[in-house]
């Protein structure tokens, strides 16, 4: 075989000669400044860099101040349209954290919560991705399950609970049921629209290479609908994490959602709001965990031009 | 890389030459192609017939909508004549197969799989070892010029860089007909003419039946062995023009005396076409 076309490549970059002479190592006509570039290169990067630091810096003050301002609300007893008088401060929410960190069953709270997140997530992902790239790719699908998808989404967690409790067997079930179907929805919207988008001409390409409808769904809609799976998948963990605590209300043990209305039943207001914190943080880690791990899949994405 | 591998390769490669002296006969018997329903219908292809021989570099010409791309898709598979049928190689076109070879204008590699896997694409799905596909994919790559891109994704390359790697995909599965739809015609104009020798240089090396649609003139005499030119809209092939000039061909035989005779033919005829088009949708409208 002639290897002959490898002389006749079309300049596809500028010729290196082009090359402006502005790298460190080439002499500057100005010999008397050798460093100017140097200095210059390590000034943008010191610039990006503290770009970085400067919103970080921003975020943490931004937070602070938001901190400072409820403190000083609840210390003047702030009562003007929204009243501050018998919300707790953050030093006695703080307090009552560190208080509940010695205590065994807070953890079990936090755990129970996070296992019943964990299997009604495992199962919305397993039934919302299937779902999903079914109706994308069948019509029948599509007709037979669109019209449940637009009835069933507009219905709140809450709005669950009492059909929730009649119709599953244990308590347990009840919940993470209503944690369930919190995630499902944003899973198959997102996988739906992955599937749709996937170019017409990519599925053409593959069926000219001999690739039969498996394959065609294996390597060619599937990676095309990821991204947009990846963002149904972290759309519906945080979604799961609110519908948990409205399914919580059901429980009358153990649960992170339990812990809050119970401190409400028991007018213990610090220990709500440490309730909703520890909601938000455990919220917004296991966001960033579903993000992480779905990101080494779409790394073809982040080298597009 | 291991002997065995190389020797299927080489085998391969052996098989496919001589094959491809009696492979990649296409004929299209009757074809006509419309879509739509009732009132909606639309004729996109009137009835066209035509045998193009094994090996033969076949360009079709016509004015914008005139139906060139369905009536490749219909070789391709992709679309179902209403009438008629397309044989290749004595079997009728069911539907797209791994026979033949597809070159499209817009991009269409997988972009999440790198040069080199999109590449071995058509030898995987036709069941050949890992350590097999990527000494094909190795030896196409370096057939096109971009061994040292094997890594990279498709979204990290140039158009005309794509569009190689397009090309060689679709030869890695040793097709007898190597379909392509306006492939060049979103280059610019210097990477087009690179394009135009790489691909005939590659065909001269593959001697594989090439039908290939455009509406460039000089891109279609530069190219082909024998020009096809389509009506207007709802088209079919209305002149069948021989390109009487020596291979290999060189970009000076653009001046040459056949060379303008004959762009100066096809252009009569395509301006002809287009005034009709131009005219249908004047009294249309
Ligand atoms: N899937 C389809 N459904 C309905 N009409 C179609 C379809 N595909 C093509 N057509 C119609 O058939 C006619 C021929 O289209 P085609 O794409 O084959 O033209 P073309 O010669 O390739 O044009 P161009 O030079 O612009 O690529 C057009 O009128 C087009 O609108
Ligand atoms: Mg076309």
């Amino acid at each position: 075989m002639s290897y002959a076309l490898a002389n006749n490549k079309p300049p596809e970059k500028a010729p290196d000669a082009v090359q402006v002479p502005s790298l460190p190592d080439q002499p500057m006509p100005n010999a008397s400044l050798p460093s100017n570039n140097e200095r210059m290169a390590g000034r943008l990067a010191q610039a990006v860099k503290s770009k970085q630091a400067q919103s970080i810096l921003v975020g943490g003050l931004s937070l602070c101040l938001g901190i400072l301002l409820w403190h000083l609300a609840t210390l003047y007893k702030f009562n003007f349209f929204i009243n501050f008088e018998n919300i707790p401060s953050p030093l006695k929410v703080a307090d009552a954290f560190v208080g509940h960190l010695a205590e065994p069953v807070f953890y079990t709270h936090i755990l129970v919560s996070i296992r019943r997140i964990l299997i009604a997530y495992g199962m919305a992902v397993l039934l919302g991705v299937a779902i999903g790239l079914a109706v994308g790719r069948s019509r029948l699908a599509r007709a037979a399950v669109l019209p449940y998808i637009e009835v069933i989404r507009p219905i709140p967690a809450v709005a669950w609970i009492p059909l929730a409790i009649l119709m599953w067997p244990t308590e347990e079930s009840s919940i993470i049921y209503i944690t369930f179907l919190g995630a499902l929805f944003p899973i198959i919207l997102n996988t739906i629209h992955g599937v749709e988008q996937t170019p017409e001409v990519m599925i053409r390409a593959a069926l000219s290479l001999g690739a039969n409808k498996l394959q065609v769904f294996w390597h060619v809609v599937l990676p095309a609908a990821l991204p947009s799976i990846a963002t149904g998948l972290a759309i519906g963990m945080g979604v799961s994490w609110f519908s948990l605590l409205a399914g919580e209300i059901i429980s009358g043990q153990y649960g992170i959602g339990y812990f809050t209305w119970d401190a409400y039943s028991l007018i213990n207001y610090p220990d709500i709001v440490v309730g909703m914190l520890v909601i938000g943080g455990l919220g917004t880690l296991s966001t960033f965990l579903i993000k992480v791990v779905t990101r080494p899949a779409l790394r073809w994405k982040e080298l597009q031009r | 890389m291991n002997t065995s591998v190389i020797s299927i390769q080489h085998n391969l490669m052996q098989k496919h030459r001589q094959d491809s002296k009696e492979r990649g006969h296409v004929s299209i018997e009757s074809v006509g192609i419309s879509f739509g329903e009732g009132t909606n219908r639309s004729i996109a292809v009137r009835e066209t017939s035509l045998t193009i021989k094994p090996g033969e570099f076949v360009c079709i010409l016509g004015p914008s909508g005139c139906g060139k791309s369905t009536l490749l898709n219909s070789v391709a598979g992709y679309v179902t004549p209403t009438t008629g049928r397309v044989l290749v190689d004595n079997e009728a076109v069911t539907g797209p197969g791994p026979d033949r070879g597809m070159v499209f204008q817009q991009y269409s590699l997988l972009p999440w799989k790198t040069v080199l896997e999109n590449i071995a694409f058509g030898p995987r799905l036709a069941g050949h070892s890992a350590a097999e596909c990527h000494s094909i994919a190795r030896t196409f790559l370096a057939m096109i010029g971009l061994s040292k891109m094997e890594k990279r994704y498709p979204g990290e390359l140039s158009g005309g860089m794509q569009q190689r790697v397009g090309i060689a995909r679709a030869l890695a599965n040793y097709p007898s007909v190597l379909l392509m739809d306006e492939p060049f015609g979103a280059l610019d104009a210097q990477t087009r003419l690179m394009m135009q020798e790489s691909l005939l240089d590659i065909w001269s090396e593959f001697g594989t039946t090439v039908l290939f649609v455009t509406h460039d003139v000089d891109e279609a005499i530069f190219l082909a062995d024998r020009i096809l030119i389509m009506s207007a809209s709802p088209g079919t092939v209305i002149a069948d023009l021989q390109v009487e000039l020596e291979r290999p061909r060189q970009s000076e035989m653009a001046t040459s005396e056949a060379f303008v005779a004959l762009k100066r033919t096809c252009l009569q005829y395509i301006r002809a076409e287009s005034m009709k088009a131009f005219e249908l949708r004047e009294c249309n409208a």
